[in-house]
């Protein structure tokens, strides 16, 4: 049986969905309007597949208008609201429930501005991270922040989560490359927070709404930073002996005072999975690896990497590989961000996502290690180690319903760990249904309730995305 | 007028605090949160009853060279947390303010940082403070310790309050400990000038610059009269001192058809953008207005244009996002800036004007029925009586 409740839905709304169909279908155009079984069915999980719900309905809208004319319908029918953008939320962010409708922002996918001369894009919430990036890059910049699923992934969810990815030790998360948002509230307002103009005056809403997953409102455009590209930008592996070395390694390099674009790392099963995969050239016979990116002239880059490097041989590095071309580059990067794709060909895994000081790490990864193996589980490690961005992969099969329960309960652990240690549950992933549970541990009950209020400044009923983030009743850790 | 000796408490730690702020509460008395007073000129003048001060929270609770992070309580002078983070070459990464040369006084403090958001130069490639601040403890107006981020850099738990509360000014609660992330303090900077450029061309410079490989962190432009008698357009440049020398030679050389003349190094250099993280060429003369405008750099000019004759004196920060300029202490004057701002979208701070000016108009940009209506509410989460500086950022709230 699985571990993560659901709450019971709410049967006044389940009596009422004739009506609630036929009060969506007067606002919408018919296509903007999913109530079949099959249909609805393609949204019940999302990348957290062990759980899935049916939701009511799904509507699909293309326009602010409509947005805001659903949230209006729905405030009106007490009818709760699931946002969903790609639908790869790790932490279940997007799984709807019997009593929701999922609005999903897919068919608002239009770049509507680019601004090179005041560096910044507005873009609907359904575009993808990705092609924020590829939209730029003949003229040479970027968008920074990218999450392993930017193919995919929207910018929608990633203001709703404050998603990260490798490259934001150097450049930050979705929050601090974040300019502006277009917010849709429960009473259909159209906010503007923030924009294009630095330091907005007044509460900082944008850090408010950036990360509250889809509980404060539908965020249906999206102003983000651009940024220049460097002259060049160089990853290298760094191959270890073992997993403290490596570890340590990355302590050292931080406490150096050196901030490197990225710093990956991979223990032995996450390099023998990701090299199958990829062929990215990651060496095989090192029980831990580290990818650590460079930017700058071709001077600059080597003159940093020849300090990273003294730090890595001081460190026991015994194989250095440097990045001799774009293409190389490329694979190297490749073979990393597929790590979540490419261990879902050889099993079924529940990824993890705590936090931990920097300093930590080796104590970290051990407990890891020792957590998983109590449970006779194997965990493939692959995370952004320069934040200390943990995220263990602990494999599992899902059609065993007592090592689903071992995983989980072993992933649980994990996270508690981390809290332990000075970190966080979650550094980019977010709470979702995954999480909630354990807020307890990272917060006290004062902490929470003042959350709580400021939630319930936005959604005093607790409409939007329900039953996310916050411990359910009875059940805090 | 508050007679100082009986009107301030200053709590010796957290708990006596959250009781003071309860106490407070229960006898219906509102509170002005005060630090070392260097930037107690920012926002609406004081309503409350009473004072609650920061002063004897102080003190750095950890120092983590190796993990780039430090927390400080509240009203710990910045120069103590400055002085630590120099004996282990790191720094704050946003430059924060330093408001003595605007209101002439007080001591910078920990708290005080974070309530304004103060953010200097190089907010423009590492972020404003709220970017740095990564955790938060403080007191809501129920009296009791809110804790809100943590200290590790990527933290996604729950709703984010450690942003909503830098910057607003203490009117959600009473900070008592701020953590923040730190960079290594670069080896070396340089400072690339150019002499008499008009504000278009500035703007179209520093925007060339901004836009380039080269990493510029720091753009300004001080008009004429302002330490020389000729405008001056500046771009920093920081990192370890081969980095550096490369990326000023590829800048100067992508900038040529302005003109770039000179490279100010070390201390010239640092003294310049601490001149222009403070606003100091605008700080006298004492009486005019000062204001704080963000908007989009391509649009500054426009916006001066509009403004004409109302704008005494200005300068750029950011690229030109960001406009210091001074105008007569009227309100009709502080019509003017908005009106002029208006068309070209942004928003005015009046940092600095005597009371009763800010007393009279809107300190903040005026915010739109259903945000002031959030910001009531927001504020109501935290201060349901409104213990807490009233009426310092808008009127009533």
């Amino acid at each position: 049986m699985a571990q993560i409740a659901f709450p019971p839905p709410d049967p006044t709304i389940l009596a009422r969905r004739d009506q609630i169909l036929a009060g969506l279908a007067a606002i919408l155009p018919a296509d903007a309007l999913i109530a079949d079984l099959a249909g609805r069915r393609a949204f019940e999980t999302d990348a957290l597949t062990a759980y899935r719900r049916l939701p009511l309905a799904v509507v699909l809208p293309r326009t602010v208008d409509e947005v805001a004319a659903i949230m209006r319908f729905c405030r009106d029918a007490a009818v709760n609201v699931v946002a969903r953008g790609a639908g790869t939320s790790l932490s279940g962010g997007a799984i709807p429930q019997e009593d929701a409708i999922v609005l999903g922002l897919s068919k608002m996918n239009r770049i509507l501005e680019i601004n090179l001369a005041d560096r910044f894009a507005r873009v609907e919430a359904g575009v993808t991270n990705l092609a924020i990036s590829e939209a730029v890059s003949a003229d040479g910049f970027f968008y920074a922040p990218d999450p392993s699923s930017q193919l995919a992934c929207t910018i929608g969810g990633n203001v709703g989560m404050n998603s990260g990815g490798a490259h934001c030790l150097k450049y930050g998360v979705t929050v601090n490359n974040l300019l502006g948002v277009r917010l849709v509230t429960l009473d259909g307002d159209i906010l503007e927070l923030g924009g294009a103009e630095p330091d907005a005056a007044g509460l900082d809403w944008l850090g408010l709404v950036c990360g509250s997953e889809g509980q404060l409102g539908i965020v249906v455009e999206a102003t983000v930073k651009l940024i220049r590209a460097a002259e060049g930008a160089r990853p290298v592996l760094f191959g270890f002996d073992s997993c403290a070395d490596a570890s340590r390694c990355v302590a050292a390099i931080i406490g150096a005072g050196i901030v490197p674009v990225a710093m990956e790392y991979l223990d032995r099963p996450a390099i023998a999975i990701c090299e199958a995969f990829a062929h990215a050239g990651y060496p095989l016979d090192v029980e831990a690896m580290l990818i650590v990116e460079v930017e700058g002239g071709e001077a600059e880059m080597a003159a940093e990497l020849a300090r990273i490097a003294a730090i890595a041989k001081a460190h026991g590095m015994r194989v250095m590989r440097e990045s001799m071309s774009a293409m190389e580059s490329a694979q190297i990067w490749k073979g990393r961000k597929s790590a979540f794709g490419a261990t879902g060909r050889v099993a079924d895994y529940i990824c993890m996502d705590g936090t931990v000081p920097t300093g930590r790490l080796p104590e970290a990864l051990q407990r890891v290690g020792e957590i998983c193996a109590g449970y006779g589980l194997r965990v493939a490690n692959v995370f952004h180690a320069g934040d200390g961005n943990m995220h263990p992969l602990i494999l599992y099969d899902v059609n065993d319903p007592v090592e689903q329960q071992k995983a989980e309960a072993a992933g649980m652990e994990v996270l508690k760990m981390s809290v332990a240690l000075g970190g966080s549950l979650t550094g980019e992933h977010g709470v979702g249904i995954e999480k909630r549970d354990l807020m307890s541990c990272q917060f006290g009950a004062a902490d929470l309730a003042q959350q709580k209020r400021v939630r319930a400044a936005f959604d005093p009923a607790a409409q939007l995305n329900p039953a996310k983030v916050f411990p359910l009743e009875g059940r805090g850790a | 007028m508050i007679a100082d000796e009986v009107a301030t408490l200053t709590p010796s730690d957290e708990a006596e605090a959250c009781a003071m702020v309860a106490q407070a509460r229960g006898r219906g008395e509102t509170l002005d949160i005060v630090g070392g007073g260097s930037r107690a000129g920012l926002g609406r003048p004081p309503e409350g009853t009473r004072r609650l001060s920061s002063m004897r929270l102080e003190g750095i609770v950890f120092h983590e060279p190796a993990e780039m992070v430090l927390r400080a309580k509240a009203g710990t002078p910045l120069a103590i947390v400055e002085a630590a983070l120099e004996a282990h070459g790191q720094m704050l990464p946003f430059e924060p303010i330093d408001g003595r040369a605007l209101y002439g006084g007080g001591e910078p403090t920990v708290g005080g940082l974070v309530a304004t958001n103060a953010s200097g130069p190089r907010r423009i490639s590492a972020g404003a403070a709220r970017d740095s601040v990564i955790g938060l403890r403080l007191v809501n107006g129920h009296g009791e310790a809110i804790v809100t981020g943590g200290r590790v850099m990527k933290n996604v738990a729950g709703l984010d309050l450690v942003k909503l509360n830098c910057g607003a000014l203490g009117t959600l609660g009473f900070l008592t400990e701020a953590t923040f992330k730190l960079l290594p303090k670069p080896e070396g900077e340089a400072t690339i000038v150019i002499r008499r450029l008009d504000d278009a061309q500035a703007i179209a410079a520093m925007t060339a610059a901004l836009g380039s490989p080269f990493g510029v962190s720091g753009a300004a432009k001080l008009s004429p009269g302002m330490g020389r008698e000729f405008s001056r357009t500046f771009l920093r440049i920081e990192g370890v001192a081969a980095s550096v020398d490369h990326r000023a030679e590829k800048l100067l050389a992508a900038l040529a058809e302005f003109g770039p003349e000179r490279v100010l190094s070390g201390d010239d250099s640092r003294r310049l953008w601490r001149a222009v993280r403070d606003a100091d060429f605008l700080a006298e003369p004492r009486q005019r207005a000062l204001w704080r405008v963000g908007l989009r750099a391509s649009r500054a000019v426009d916006f001066l244009a509009r403004l004409g004759p109302h704008a005494l004196a200005h300068l750029f920060d950011c690229g030109g996002g960001i406009v210091w300029l001074s105008t007569a202490p009227t309100p009709a004057d502080a019509a003017a800036v908005r009106a002029a701002l208006a068309p070209s979208g942004g928003h005015a701070t009046l940092v600095r004007a005597p009371d009763a000016l800010r007393a009279a108009i809107d300190v903040f940009q005026p915010q739109p029925p259903p945000l002031a209506a959030l910001t009531r509410r927001v504020k109501a989460a935290f201060d349901p009586d409104g213990v807490f500086n009233r009426g310092r950022m808008y009127a009533g709230i």
